[in-house]
C-alpha cells in the first residue's frame, strides 16, 4: 500500500468503454446517413447463427444488396459457409478476444462502400458473455438460442438478453426431441427483458423464416430516423 | 473473458488523466462495476497487476465496488436498486420495467495519487 499522509484522493469520471461508445455512436450516425440496417447477431457457440445467416443472407439478397461479417478466435469457416449464399462476406479472425468490438468493424468495413449496402449482418463471437458491453453500432441486435441449449439461459446471462432488442429461439424442429418447455422459456425472456419480441425458427426446415424476413424489411420505412441504443 | 482489454482501458484512461494533473504516480484506482456490466471482479484483479507493470499505475491497487442495477418503475414513479439475478421488476409494486438507469457501467470514480 501507499504511504498515508502523501497520497490525494481525486474524483474523476473515465468510463472505462468510452472509446468504444463513441467509435459506435460514430459508425451508428454513419450507417443512419448511409440508409443502411445493420443488424447483430450474438449467442453461445453452437447455437445456430451461420446456419441461419446463410438462410437470411440467400433470401435477401433476392432483392436487397447484403453483406456480412462473421467474428471467430480462428478460422474461415463461417465466412465460407456464408459466402455459399453469394452475398460479400469478411471473416474477422479475433485471435484470442472474445468478442468484436466497434474498432474491428470499422476497420472491418473500411474498403467497402456502404452507401451501396441495403443490409449488413455481423456475426458476433459465439459467447453469451463478453459481447453484451460492446456496441457494434449496429440498429439491431439479435440473441439466438437454441432449444438444444435448455430454457434457463436467459436467466443464466441476463447481460446479453437485456442489451439484445429480438430474441430468436432456433433449431425448433429439434424441440419435441429435447422436450423444450416453451412456456417456460418465453417466462425466462420477459423475466430479463419484459416485453422482447421472440421469433422462434428452424434454418432446417425453413419455419419462422419469414418472420425474420418481415422483421428486417420492418426496418425499411425508417431507414434514417431509428433511435440511438 | 475480455477483462484484460477492459484493464487496458482503465489504464489508459487513469493515464491520461494522471498526465494532464502532472502526476507521476498512482497508487490506487477506484472502479465501480455494474451488476449488468458483464465483468468480473476476480477477473480484473487478476489481471490488473500484470497489464500495470512498467506504466504510471505500476504497484497500484485496484479497488472495485460493485453498484446494483437499479430500474425506474413508471407505475410507483420511483427508482429502485434490484438485488442481484432478480428479474427486472420492480421491488415494490412488482411492475415489469426496462428502464435501467443503472448497473451496465463500468467506470473510474476516483485515484488516489502521490
Amino acid at each position: 500500500m501507499t504511504p498515508s499522509g502523501q497520497t490525494r484522493l481525486v474524483d474523476v469520471r473515465i468510463n472505462v468503454f468510452k472509446k468504444n461508445d463513441l467509435l459506435a455512436r460514430e459508425l451508428r450516425t454513419r450507417f443512419q446517413h448511409s440508409g443502411i440496417h445493420v443488424i447483430s447477431l450474438v449467442s453461445s457457440p453452437g447455437s445456430g447463427k451461420t446456419a441461419l445467416l446463410e438462410k437470411i443472407l440467400t433470401k435477401l439478397r433476392q432483392e436487397f444488396k447484403v453483406a456480412a461479417l462473421v467474428g471467430d478466435l480462428a478460422t474461415e469457416n463461417d465466412a465460407m459457409r456464408l459466402a455459399r449464399s453469394q452475398a460479400a462476406v469478411k471473416q474477422i479472425i479475433t485471435g484470442t478476444i472474445c468478442h468484436l468490438d466497434a474498432e474491428m468493424v470499422r476497420n472491418a468495413i473500411e474498403d467497402w462502400d456502404i452507401d451501396e449496402l441495403d443490409f449488413l449482418f455481423i456475426e458476433n463471437v459465439g459467447n453469451l458473455v463478453c459481447p453484451s458491453s460492446y456496441d457494434l453500432g449496429e440498429e439491431l441486435r439479435l440473441v439466438l438460442l437454441s432449444v438444444t441449449e435448455g430454457e434457463d439461459k436467459p436467466l443464466k446471462y441476463p447481460t446479453i438478453f437485456n442489451t439484445a432488442d429480438v430474441a430468436v429461439v432456433t433449431k425448433i424442429d429439434l424441440a419435441e426431441a429435447v422436450e423444450f418447455d416453451w412456456a417456460l422459456a418465453e417466462r425466462n425472456i420477459q423475466t430479463v427483458r419484459p416485453g422482447m419480441r421472440v421469433i422462434k425458427v428452424s434454418a432446417k426446415s425453413g419455419q419462422g423464416l419469414q418472420e425474420c424476413m418481415e422483421l428486417f424489411s420492418a426496418l425499411r420505412p425508417n431507414a434514417n430516423t431509428t433511435a440511438n441504443r | 473473458m475480455h477483462e484484460l482489454s477492459i484493464v487496458l482501458s482503465i489504464i489508459e484512461g487513469v493515464t491520461e488523466e494522471a498526465k494532464l494533473r502532472e502526476v507521476t504516480s498512482v497508487s490506487a484506482v477506484h472502479l465501480r462495476v455494474g451488476a449488468l456490466s458483464g465483468v468480473v471482479k476476480q477477473a480484473l484483479l487478476f489481471a490488473y497487476d500484470l497489464a500495470c507493470e512498467g506504466t504510471l499505475l505500476e504497484g497500484s491497487q485496484l479497488i472495485v465496488e460493485e453498484s446494483p442495477v437499479v430500474v425506474h418503475c413508471s407505475a410507483c414513479d420511483a427508482d429502485h436498486a434490484l438485488k442481484p439475478a432478480q428479474p427486472f421488476c420492480c421491488p415494490v409494486c412488482g411492475a415489469y420495467t426496462t428502464d435501467v438507469l443503472q448497473g451496465r457501467e463500468i467506470q473510474v470514480v476516483a485515484m488516489e495519487i502521490m
